[in-house]
């Protein structure tokens, strides 16, 4: 199988987190960006399916120059051929506009299946894979827990996560998009051969005007949703904290349980 | 600006999804802010019983969609249904639950309509003239005030429990057939069949007391403290999403959405950082107290206690303070 893995970087979630000055997103000097969670286990999953079914992983990616990274690391896990769409254009799209860029990218070769995470931890619109899969004309599944190529490999057999641990087992048609969920497979570690081959594997960059597709259709003038500010939750709200040392606070804690909480 | 407003709402077995009657207080609250009207949409295959409690809300009516290909759900058999039902009415907004089942076809939808996305909604706000939303990013860590720009529809989908149920504003309303008689409903998937997930299965849901754990820990080899506060507690111990995929502990010990609902009369929350997912297991807790070595962490939000700092250091003092005050 032919499979697109589209992945994005997004703020490495132990980061100290600050304000960007205009208020509307993070500050992003020094931000410590890393690959989002479910799209490392999506790029996992095609990288397991394209080794058993012998084909290989072309992964995508949307943002600026510093997703270059990302590319880099999944080329040293195993893709093939990264894809950067690198345009300032781009910048700022919701879930619609970033699908309809991947879209033009994806459409330009051809694949059997479409890997995407399940949601990202920055904006976690959780909507992209679903979104592309309309343009694509596939049917698409969110929340895959497992894959299963069906034999003569016209379907595929997919686990789907459900509320309060269930799971529902569907039967699809290829070529489909799926949205990776995190946790359905153990992803592999860069290799030192993998990283020294990677720096030979081909990396292509698009911008809109390479991709046939106007400015104003992509990134933020592409969208209808605009975020207008972000802010951190009220401090002061919530819980009692208790300082100290660990062994003052740990000894103060056990007071408050007993004596306030009634629960020791 | 009166607005219309649709809810699609969620049943399973001829009854409301409990984020369905949430989306409705949403509706209602979006109506109130516009100066709208709500009409709440029921799909499915016996779903009079659903609709007919959807009725018992004040809405302008309820639209029940009762058809045989409805009776499984498939995104290509619910967006059929739903594209054609809504291109019609042409509502200004259309609301769903933020559940696992409409977010797996409602932006599907947005796309078949051309109409606007906007996921996970927790607040809205019409006090500035223009209509504002707010919703979580970054895993809870920081809320977004969003807006929708341009013209024409908007498909947007209700968190759960930012809405209460408690502030539903009840009524009486007629309940009417959807026309789908020209509507080809298509099914784009098979259901093959429905399994519990995870090993022993656990049953977390009456502890008394749970020590969860979250990423926070660090690995599986780190647990040590973590065990001994269990059992000095006797506590059964539970887990945010990552601690279960990584590996460091059995499926059936995760709390949130996708796990186990508990609760207990004391929930330690150790290194998890709170997010919506893992609140929504963990909520109905009496006395909540959070570990985390990052003061901003939203799961503080939620606790009654917290310590800041690095758990373990607080973990075996912790331990420490428990059997002193024993002895
Ligand atoms: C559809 C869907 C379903 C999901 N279902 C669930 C679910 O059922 N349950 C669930 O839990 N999650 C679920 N998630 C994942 C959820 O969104 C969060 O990613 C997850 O809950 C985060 O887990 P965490 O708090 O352990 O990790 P993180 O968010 O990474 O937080 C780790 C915390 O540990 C703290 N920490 C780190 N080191 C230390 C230290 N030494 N001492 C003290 N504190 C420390 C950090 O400050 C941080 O706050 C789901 C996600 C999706 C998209």
């Amino acid at each position: 199988m032919r499979i697109a893995v589209c992945i994005k970087q997004v703020p490495d979630t132990e980061a100290r987190l600050r304000l960007g000055k205009d208020g509307r997103w993070l500050d992003e000097e020094d931000l410590p960006f890393v690959i989002n969670e479910s799209d490392e286990y999506a790029l996992e999953e095609g990288l397991a399916l394209a080794e058993k079914t012998g084909g290989e992983v072309v992964v995508f990616s949307l943002g600026p120059a510093r997703v270059k990274d990302a590319l880099r690391k999944a080329l040293a896990l195993g893709a093939s051929k990264a894809v950067h769409l690198n345009d300032e254009a781009f910048a700022n799209g919701d879930a619609q506009a970033t699908a309809r860029a991947l879209h033009a990218a994806i459409s330009r070769d051809s694949f059997d299946l479409v890997l995407t995470g399940s949601q990202s931890d920055d904006v976690g619109y959780a909507a992209t894979g679903s979104v592309l899969a309309g343009h694509l004309g596939w049917p698409h599944a969110w929340l895959v827990m497992g894959v299963e190529v069906e034999e003569g490999g016209e379907a595929l057999k997919v686990i789907r996560e459900m509320e309060s641990g269930m799971n529902e087992i569907v039967r699809l048609p290829l070529p489909a998009v799926l949205e990776i969920q995190a946790g359905i497979n153990h992803p592999r570690y860069a290799s030192l051969k993998g990283i020294m081959k990677a720096k030979r594997k081909p990396q292509e960059q698009l911008t809109a005007a390479d991709l046939g597709l106007d400015a104003s259709s992509v990134g933020a003038a592409g969208s209808r949703l605009e975020i207008l500010s972000v802010a951190f939750p009220e401090s002061g709200a919530g819980a009692q904290i208790i300082e100290g040392t660990p062994e003052q606070a740990a000894k103060s804690l056990v007071e408050k349980l007993q004596k306030e909480a009634r629960v020791l | 600006m009166a607005k219309k407003i649709w809810v699609v709402l969620q049943q399973k077995d001829g009854k409301l999804h409990r984020m369905s009657r949430e989306a409705i207080v949403a509706g209602q609250r979006l109506a109130h802010a516009t100066g709208g009207s709500v009409e709440a949409v029921v799909l499915g295959s016996g779903v009079a019983e659903a609709a007919s409690e959807a009725a018992s809300f004040e809405l302008e009516a309820v639209w029940k969609a009762d058809h045989e290909a409805l009776g499984t759900y498939t995104p290509g058999a619910y967006i059929s249904a739903l594209a054609a039902a809504v291109s019609s009415a042409k509502p200004d907004f259309v609301l769903f639950p933020h559940t696992y089942q409409s977010v797996d076809y409602f932006p599907r939808l947005a796309h078949q309509l051309e109409a606007g996305l906007l996921p996970e909604v927790t607040e809205m706000d019409a006090s500035t003239g223009e209509l504002q939303f707010k919703r979580p990013v970054l895993g809870g860590k920081m809320t977004a005030t969003v807006r929708v720009k341009g013209e024409g529809m908007v498909l947007l989908s209700v968190q759960s429990g930012a809405f209460s149920v408690d502030d539903a504003v009840a009524g009486s309303c007629e309940v009417r057939d959807l026309d789908l008689a020209g509507t080809p409903i298509t099914a784009d998937r098979v259901l093959l069949g429905v399994e519990e997930v995870g090993g022993d299965q656990v049953d977390l849901s009456k502890a008394e007391v749970v020590v969860a754990v979250g990423r926070g820990v660090g690995g599986a080899d780190k647990m040590a403290s973590v065990e001994e506060l269990a059992e000095l507690l006797g506590a059964e111990i539970g887990a945010s999403r990552p601690v279960i995929d990584n590996g460091w502990l059995p499926r059936d010990r995760q709390i949130g959405s996708s796990g186990q609902t508990v609760a207990p009369k004391l929930y330690l929350a150790i290194g998890i950082s709170g997010a919506i997912q893992h609140l929504v297991g963990m909520k109905a807790s009496s006395v909540v107290v959070a570990i985390n070595k990052d003061p901003g962490a939203p799961i503080f939000t939620v606790a009654d206690y917290g310590v800041v700092g690095d758990l373990h250091e607080i973990l075996p003092a912790l331990n420490e303070a428990i059997r002193e005050a024993r002895a």
